[in-house]
């Protein structure tokens, strides 16, 4: 199962990045595990600069801005 | 390319046909152009479709500047500036590199690890919100390119010099100690902004207007709407017996204080400043409020708790306070 980490502050993007996620899975039937990120000390260890940053099996993959739904479709098309 | 030229020619048409059209839309209501409604209507109409027009051509430039520098890009340019040379650089990068407040913690911490020293992290994020090009569109909407581009400077020699000043002052201890702790641990740069063609940068451009102007015209609307009522009712006197170029020493640090606990953004702030100006409120005074209501934030300072301590947040926000104020005096003082 792929482990999905979204980064972030909890500002509005991030809440629009993780919903993304979900509809996204949701529609093409993947299970997938998503987890928040939001203490700055834990997006810090990430290396990520600007948010929402997306990490997928522990591996950053996108960061400093909602991703477009194809990025999302992409990602899991690999799950 | 097509795409960009159609646009410009018809946003240049568009914004030429404002005045014409604001008075006819007047005249066909049954309200007398000469009376304070009337004032008020033709304000708003022209107003609004004006401001939004600059607004949303301003924002596209800038959102397809923004694929050009990305913050790790701008990081990589400001390791190791010394002092000064790098305050002026991080001070003019804050304008054309994407900020946004929920991320301002982060980018402290990376441009910390990555070198680049405090005062010249400090004159970025003091700039970047700041100097921002909502404040600026809608500066150049109101008041012209004068006052825009006063705004411009003067906000770049407070984050130049404040950040000068916390540089000298060597407050590196203040930071939190998990945030020293980090300063020199590995840090990863992710994208690469530079692979991107034509068709892409445009969609940014368009993707920045939708956020952007989707989110804040309800604001100016407001922010018009209300100016327009101060322009059509209040009396002259009253604000500038306040504000105005006569006003008591104490107006400027007065309207700095007062600006503090607001958090709004520029979209929201930018009318009403332009309704206070109508009416005689001197600039320096006004700038200085609009400076501190979008720089200097309580909830800022609270997000920033997390990695400064208390003396260098307060030392920050003293040293930024102090440099409007400045402005503020040196504005009343000038015009």
């Amino acid at each position: 199962m792929m482990n999905i980490q979204v980064l972030g502050t909890g500002c509005a993007n991030c809440k629009n990045t993780v919903k993304l996620f979900e509809e996204v899975a949701r529609v093409r039937g993947v299970t997938i595990q998503l987890a928040k990120v939001e203490e700055i000390k834990d997006i810090m260890k990430f290396g990520v600069m600007s948010t929402p940053g997306v990490v997928i099996d522990g591996k950053v993959v996108h960061a400093g801005g909602v991703p477009t739904r194809e990025k999302v479709e992409q990602w899991l098309a690999g799950a | 390319m097509a795409f960009l030229v159609l646009a410009a020619m018809l946003w240049f048409s568009a914004y030429e046909t404002l005045i014409p059209l604001s008075e006819t839309l007047v005249a066909v209501l049954p309200v007398d152009r000469a009376s304070h409604l009337g004032g008020a209507l033709q304000f708003f109409f022209y107003d609004t479709p004006k401001v939004l027009l600059l607004l949303t051509g301003i924002v596209f430039v800038m959102g397809v500047v923004h694929t050009f520098v990305s913050p790790e890009r701008t990081r990589a340019m400001l390791s190791g500036k010394r002092l000064g040379v790098g305050n002026v650089m991080s001070a003019s990068l804050g304008i054309v590199t994407p900020f946004c407040s929920c991320s301002a913690v982060p980018l402290f911490i990376g441009f910390l690890q990555a070198g680049v020293p405090l005062g010249v992290t400090f004159s970025f994020l003091i700039s970047a919100p700041m100097v921002n090009e909502v404040a600026l569109a809608l500066l150049l909407g109101m008041f012209g390119w004068k006052v825009a581009a006063l705004y411009l400077v003067l906000g770049l020699a407070v984050a130049i010099a404040a950040g000068v000043v916390i540089g000298k002052l060597g407050m590196e201890d203040h930071l939190e100690d998990w945030v020293r702790d980090m300063q020199y641990s590995q840090a990863t740069s992710v994208g690469d902004v530079s692979a991107l063609h034509w068709g892409e940068r445009i969609d940014s451009g368009v993707s920045h207007v939708r956020s952007i102007v989707g989110k804040v015209w309800p604001y100016i609307i407001a922010g018009i709407a209300l100016g327009a009522g101060i322009h059509g009712y209040v009396p002259e006197d009253f604000m500038a017996s306040i504000t105005g170029k006569d006003a008591p020493w104490w107006s400027v640090p007065a309207a700095i204080a007062i600006g503090v606990p607001i958090y709004a953004n520029a979209a929201g702030i930018i009318p009403i400043v332009e309704a206070l100006m109508d009416k005689g409120a001197a600039l320096g005074t006004v700038l200085a409020f609009m400076m501190s209501v979008i720089a200097l934030s309580a909830p800022e300072m609270i997000i920033l708790r997390k990695v400064l301590k208390p003396r260098l947040i307060a030392t920050f926000a003293g040293v930024v306070a102090l440099g409007i104020l400045l402005v503020g005096y040196v504005f009343n003082a000038v015009l």
